[in-house]
Formats: structure tokens, sequence, C-alpha cells
């Protein structure tokens, strides 16, 4: 049940927000702006370290537990959610690895990602198959010592800058979930192409693309786990990334919170600064407690992940939808309160809101974490 | 009570809605990432006689009632709320004041261009220390030689840098009286010396409704631009935004309804689980909710306008249509996004567009915090 932070987690959080501040912060309104991806943050993250959090000492990671990577995400989210994204996708893409990969595969794979060196990314999504991921249509068929994949992923995130992807197609379509198998397909494998980009409302600077493919040919070896498995990788991979989703959430809206309360200390109208006005006062208040509360659930939630504690699969699914659905509140009063220069591009809380919304849409869009919450409290399917 | 349009209403609502499905949301998408203002649309807009609704015929309008002039805004901004806007902030802040308060010579010189939506007009009363407090206004204006002579800046202002542009009406300080400042309307022709237009804004949304800063150093004009009384400028001013919320009410409806067009489309077609994801009640309640606000919404707004074509006060009727029409287009929009999933967050599909617009709305002609302070001081509080 703790999830208070401890000492070192404490510095941890202080180390990376002094990061976020001062390395991050003066790229966010450049990087959204430009909507190219932010190779730089990815040098920076590899420098200090941050890139490996998630991963195993064994493999040249941190060791970090999920509470400290949902403190690094939250403060990376609050100046901007691209550069958190990066740190997201790379535990996104790498946890079906963590979960499902042999030893082998795992000595082969994790350390170019801990490193940073390679970014990878989670296909899952497919154009007809969204929350219902398990109609996926992409097909694996076993030839010899590979497997030949067909098919094309959507809206994948890091899909025009990623490497390494943990994808999922169907082995045997007539066991239905059952039949979805995971592997891990590298850029470089014969018919494996990016496809479409997509131009987004917001994390613009976050690559978002179909991957494509066309008779790819996947070594045997990098099936995870085993045949039938792929769906249950899948659900167990986002039971415990929910809470960095969350964490995005919280970051987004606390950081959203501090500039505006900023600002509403420095505004004057009517001859005094705004935030002397008690209508204003109590949607700061409000905005406050929800992002306290996001806070405390998100912590808790990870620390369930962390020490696997039974339920921790609707709590963090708890997490992320409250915390997600307060960063859209949290952003859109925040709008409000700078008044028309919250809409301008040189403030950074339009661009806020828009990263704030894909929070509430992605890994799981907040209806399915209400169908998984309600679930487990009421059963049916 | 009457509570259906009259057969000419009907009629021209019918007609504008197709042009508007022809002629704009086609092209909307792709108009929205060039930024640039829609000549073209603007003149075919023109042509039906959208720009001169509420104008009288003698001055080269339409002569039709605020019910009309509603629809109209509401029809437009259905499918984009750029050129709505552009379309009322004409009518309602660069059109109206000259009607209410020029001079026959002002309206004959001024009115007729404008009505027949070959010239833009605009109304300049925000300034960076200016905003909901508009009787803060620093630009001055000192007769000098039969000429008044005007300092200061004012931003925001929407449709004062087109190439149509006629003018930009400001409020300016000319003098004091006991204490207070004695503040006046002039209108300054575009291209006068003295008179600085900044490059557009970047916004969030409304990418094809042209917004600027602009600058006055000794700019002159002659003593003749004074439009309507000295000293008269306050009470002018909160009378054009009476009549400039009931269009931002309107564009609000028809964002709205826009929204919850595209959502319903959506419900239906999109299959997920087997099933239109509409058949969820966690989508259909959204849905039914939406479409609970934009009735609401669309009736406030149509009793407001209503009232005006009465002539009766439409001062709270006005504001209760503005806070309440805007605040529920900002939660369709939300709503909508949500409804199309990863879609919705893409700049191809329509609600993308929408939820940037959105915002805006709570924002401009008095934020909903104003409108609170207008109905609370009606209460007598
Ligand atoms: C920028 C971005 C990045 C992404 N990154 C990745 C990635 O890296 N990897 C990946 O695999 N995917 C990724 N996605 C895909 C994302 O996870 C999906 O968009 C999401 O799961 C929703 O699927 P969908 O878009 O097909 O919406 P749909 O599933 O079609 O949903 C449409 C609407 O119906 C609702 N709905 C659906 N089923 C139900 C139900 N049973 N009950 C109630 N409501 C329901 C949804 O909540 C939503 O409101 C990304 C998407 C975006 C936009
Ligand atoms: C795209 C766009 C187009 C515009 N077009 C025009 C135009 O054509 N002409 C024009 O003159 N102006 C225009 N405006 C300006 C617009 O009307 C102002 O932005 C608006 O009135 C708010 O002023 P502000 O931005 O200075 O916010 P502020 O007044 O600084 O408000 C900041 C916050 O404080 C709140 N607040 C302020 N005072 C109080 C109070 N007493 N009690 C409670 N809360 C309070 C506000 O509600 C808001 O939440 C436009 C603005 C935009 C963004």
């Amino acid at each position: 049940m703790a999830y208070e932070i401890n000492e070192e987690q404490k510095m941890f959080q202080e180390s990376i927000r002094d990061f976020a501040k001062t390395v991050v912060e003066p790229r966010a309104m450049e990087i959204d702006e430009k909507g190219e991806f932010p190779w730089d943050m990815v040098e920076a993250l590899k420098k200090n370290g941050f890139m490996g959090l998630p991963f195993a000492e064994e493999y040249g990671g941190e060791g970090a537990d999920l509470l400290t990577l949902c403190i690094a995400i939250e403060e990376l989210a609050k100046v901007c959610v691209n550069t958190s994204l990066i740190l997201g996708c790379q535990e996104l893409g790498s946890t079906p690895i963590k979960l499902g990969a042999s030893d082998e595969l795992k000595k082969k794979y994790l350390p170019m990602l801990a490193s940073g060196e390679k970014l990878c990314g989670f296909g899952l999504t497919e154009p007809e198959a969204g929350s219902d991921a398990a109609s996926m249509k992409s097909r694996a068929v076993k030839k010899g010592d590979k497997y030949v994949l067909n098919g094309t992923k959507c809206f994948i995130t890091n899909g025009g800058v990623g490497e390494i992807f943990s994808v999922f197609a169907m082995t045997d379509p007539e066991k239905g979930v059952r039949g979805i198998s995971a592997f891990i397909v590298e850029k470089e494998f014969p018919g494996f192409t990016v496809g479409k980009h997509e131009n987004k409302m917001g994390i613009r600077g976050s690559s978002t693309t179909e991957l494509i493919f066309e008779d790819c040919e996947v070594p045997a070896e990098n099936l995870l786990w085993e045949e039938g498995k792929g769906f249950s990788l899948a659900m167990m991979t986002l039971d415990r990334t929910r809470s960095s989703i969350g964490a995005q959430g919280l970051g987004v809206a606390a950081g959203a919170l501090e500039y505006t309360i900023g600002y509403m200390r420095e505004r004057v109208q009517f001859g005094r600064p705004i935030a002397a006005l008690q209508g204003l006062q109590f949607m700061v208040a409000d905005l406050a407690m929800q992002v306290e509360a996001a806070r405390s659930l998100v912590y808790r939630a990870a620390c369930a992940v962390d020490s696997e504690e039974p339920g921790f699969s609707a709590l963090s699914a708890m997490a992320k939808c409250f915390a997600t659905d307060t960063a859209m509140k949290v952003t859109t009063d925040c709008l409000q309160l700078m008044g028309g220069y919250g809409y301008m591009k040189e403030y950074p809380i339009e661009r806020m809101m828009r990263d704030a919304k894909i929070t509430q849409i992605y890994e799981g869009t907040n209806q399915i974490q209400r169908v998984v919450i309600s679930r487990a409290l009421l059963g049916g399917k | 009570m009457e509570f259906d349009l009259n057969e000419e209403q009907t009629m021209f609502r019918q007609m504008v809605r197709e042009f508007a499905d022809k002629e704009i949301a086609p092209y909307a998408e792709e108009l929205d990432g060039t930024g640039e203002f829609p000549y073209e649309i603007q003149a075919k807009m023109a042509d039906l006689g959208l720009y001169g609704l509420p104008i009288p015929e003698e001055y080269g309008g339409a002569g039709a009632d605020f019910v009309t002039y509603s629809i109209a805004v509401e029809e437009i901004g259905r499918v984009s709320a750029s050129l709505s806007i552009s379309m009322a902030a004409h009518t309602s802040l660069g059109s109206m004041p000259i009607y209410l308060f020029g001079t026959e010579e002002q309206k004959q010189r001024w009115l007729v261009d404008l009505a027949q939506g070959r010239k833009l007009g605009a109304f300049g009363l925000t300034e960076p220390e200016a905003g909901s407090d508009a009787g803060a206004t620093r630009t001055t204006a000192r007769l000098a030689a039969g000429e008044w002579v005007i300092n200061g800046t004012k931003c925001f202002i929407t449709n004062s840098g087109t190439d149509i542009t006629s003018h930009v009406t400001i409020t300016a300080v000319t003098g004091e009286h006991g204490g207070g400042k004695e503040i006046s309307n002039i209108l300054i022709p575009a291209g006068t010396p003295g008179f600085d237009v900044a490059p557009s804004y970047r916004k969030m949304g409304w990418h094809n409704s042209d917004t600027h800063e602009l600058s006055f150093t000794d700019c002159r004009v002659p003593e003749g631009h004074l439009l309507g009384e000295r000293g008269g400028g306050f009470k002018a001013f909160l009378k054009i935004l009476d009549c400039g919320r009931i269009g931002v009410a309107a564009l609000s409806v028809g964002l709205a309804q826009g929204c919850l067009d595209e959502s319903v489309s959506y419900a239906k077609s999109r299959i997920q689980f087997g099933q239109p994801i509409g058949r969820n009640q966690g989508i259909s309640f959204k849905c039914a909710d939406m479409l609970v606000e934009v009735e609401l919404a669309r009736l406030a707004t149509l009793k407001a306008a209503w009232l005006a074509d009465q002539g009766r006060p439409y001062t709270r009727e006005a504001a209760i249509a503005k806070l309440f029409a805007s605040e529920a287009a900002m939660r369709a929009a939300n709503s909508a996004v949500q409804i199309h999933g990863g879609y919705g967050y893409i700049e191809d599909y329509p609600v993308c567009r929408y939820f940037r617009d959105a915002k805006i709305l709570e924002i401009g002609e008095g934020t909903s915090e104003v409108q609170r302070i207008v109905l609370s001081r009606m209460l007598g509080l």
C-alpha cells in the first residue's frame, strides 16, 4: 500500500526535474512547431542515463522500478510531452521483450534499447482493429525457420524512427484471440516498410506511422513466449505500462497548472492580479485537487505493479483514466485562465491542451479503461 | 409561443447549409493547413449576401432579422469556424458600429462595400493591458488641427489585416471627465500612415481567420472619423458586444452541431467488437448529451436573437446564450474527438479541427467569466 516516495526517489525526482527545466523545456515549443522527432532529446536522455531507466542492470540499464519511471515521465511531461514519450515508448516497445523473450533474445535486444542506441515501438493497432485489437488481420505463417508476416499496423509511435518493434499477428486465425502471436521485428528485415506519417493535433514531435509488412521475413527464434500467447502478452504489457501514460497525463496537467499559476500572479486586470479573483481561485483549487489525486493514484498504481499486487490491472486502468481525464480538464481550464494569450502559440498552454488529448486515447481509450475497471468489479465481458 | 422558423428563414437555412456543404466543407481541412485567408470562398459567401444580413437594404445589406443572421452564422460554423467568425466579426464588430452609431454620411461611405462583402471590417477594443478590463484602454486619440492623432496598441483583432479590410474601429481615450477616462470610437481606414499591422498571430485554431496586433504611432485621421458621440465609446462597445455575443453563440451552436453530426455518423459506421461503436452506451450516451446541449444552446441563441428582433433588451439572454453555447461547443468537440478514437487526433478528420477551433469560443467577445459577471450583476450581486 505504501506509495510515498523514498529518499532515493526524491533525489532522482530533483535531478530529472532540473534536467527537464534546463535541457528540455527550452526546446519544447520548437519541437511542436517543427513537428520533427527530437533526436537531440534522445541524445540528452542517453547522456544523462535516463534512457536506461526501465531496463535491468544486467542489460546495461538502471534497473529502476515503475514508480521511478513514472516520476521521470511526469517531470518530463510537465514541460514537453514529446520528450516524455521517448521514454514512455521505449518502455512500451520493450516490455513484451522483457516479459516474453528467451534469455538469448533479451541479451540480443535489451542492451541496445537500454543504452538508447536504438529506439523501439509497439505494433498492435490496425485500421480495423483499434480498441478491438484481437480482431487484427495481420498474418504470420511459419515457413521453415522463418515466419512470413503480412499486414498493416497503424498509428505506431516511433514508426519512423524506431528500429526494433514488438509486433502482433495472427498465427492461427481459427483460434481467434488465442491464435495471436508476438514477434520482434527489426526495421532491416526484408518486406518491412514504414507507411503513412500522420499529421496530428498534438505530440507533433512524435513519429506516428503505419508499419507495412509484405512477406516480411522474421526469424522463427524472434517469436516471443510461444505461439498463441501474443494477445496475453499485449495485455500483460498494457497492464504494466498504463500507469506511465497516467504519469504523462499527470505531468502535463501539473506543468500547465504551474505555468498558469505564475501567469495569474502577473496578469493584472481591473487593477489587480487576476489571481485575486475568487472565481479563478476556486478554479485553481479544483484543478490542484485533481492533480494531487491523480498523482496519488498514479504512484499507487505504479507501486502495485512493482510489487505485483493482485488487482494491479484495474488499478493501472484507474490511474491511466483518471490522470489523463485530469490532464484534459486541467489544460482546458488553464487555457481559459490565460484568456486570449492561452490560444496563442507563443505560450505553452495551447500545446499542452493538444498534447493532453492523446493521453485519453492511446494505450486503450478511456472508455476501454472503464471497461477494464467495471469488468473487474462487475464481472462479465 | 411560436418555435418554428418562418418559411423564409427555413428556406434560407437550407440554402446556407447546402452552400456550406458544397463550397466550404470539402476544402476546410486543406485550408486549415494553409493558415491563409480564404478569399475565394469569402467572395462566394459575399455573392450569397451573407456579409450584410442585418444591414438594411438602403446600405447594401439584406435587411434580414437577427434570427436569420444567427442561422447563417450557425450553418457556416457547422463546417468552418474560421469562415463563420470572420463573417460574424465583420458583421457585428466591423459593420454594426457604423450602422448603429454612424452619421448618415459615414453609413453611405462605409457600409455599402461592407454589407456587400467587397470589404471587411474590424473592431479594435482589446489591448495588451486591457482584455476583460476593456475600460482600461490606453490608446489615446488627441485632437490637433482638425485631426485625431492616435497612439497605442491593439491586440488580437479579427479581420484587421486582410487585403480587403476597409477599416478598423478602435476605442481610444480622447480625454478625461471628472477623473474618469473619456473613451470614444474612431474609425481608422486601412493603410492610414502610422497604422501598422503586425504579421498574423499563430493560433491553436481559427487558422483561416485573420488576427493581428495593430499599432498606431502618430496615426492621423480626420476629425469626422469619430464614430458616435465623443465620450460615448464605453456604452457603445457594450452594445456592440451584446450583438457580437449572439454571433459567437450561433457559431458555437454550429460547431457543436458539426461535432454531433460527425460523431453520430462515425458511431454508426465504425465497427469494433463486431458491432458499431454507437451500440455501446458509453458512446451513445455521450451523443445523447451532445444532442441535449446543442438543442438548448440553439434555443438560447435564437431567443436572444428574437428579442433583438423585437427591439427588446437582450443583454441577459445574449450572455446566457454565449456562455452556455460556447462551453457546450468545447464539451462537444472534446467528446467528438474521443468518439473518433485515434482517428480524431489526426488532422484529416474535421473533429480534430473542431477541437482546436472550439476553445476560443469561451474566450472571445467576453470570456465565460465575464458572462458570469454580467449575469451575476443582473441578479443584483
Ligand atoms: C498518436 C497516436 C499514437 C499511437 N501509438 C500507438 C502505438 O505505439 N502502438 C499501437 O499499437 N497503437 C498506437 N495507437 C493506437 C491507439 O492505441 C488506438 O487509437 C486506440 O486504441 C483506439 O483505437 P481506434 O483509434 O481504432 O478507436 P476505436 O477502437 O475505433 O474507438 C472509437 C471509439 O469507440 C470507443 N469504443 C470502442 N470500443 C468500445 C466499447 N466496447 N465500449 C465503449 N466504447 C468503445 C472508443 O473508446 C472510442 O471512443 C496510437 C494512436 C495515436 C493516435
Ligand atoms: C482569436 C482571437 C480573436 C479576437 N478578436 C478580437 C477582435 O476582433 N476585437 C477585439 O477587440 N478583441 C478580440 N479578441 C480579444 C478577446 O476579446 C480577449 O482575448 C478577451 O476579451 C479576453 O481578454 P484577455 O485575453 O486579455 O484575457 P484576460 O482579461 O487577461 O483574462 C484572463 C483570465 O482572467 C479572467 N478574468 C479577467 N477578469 C476577471 C474578473 N473580473 N473576474 C473573473 N475572471 C476574470 C478571464 O475570464 C480569463 O480567464 C480576440 C481574441 C482572440 C484570441
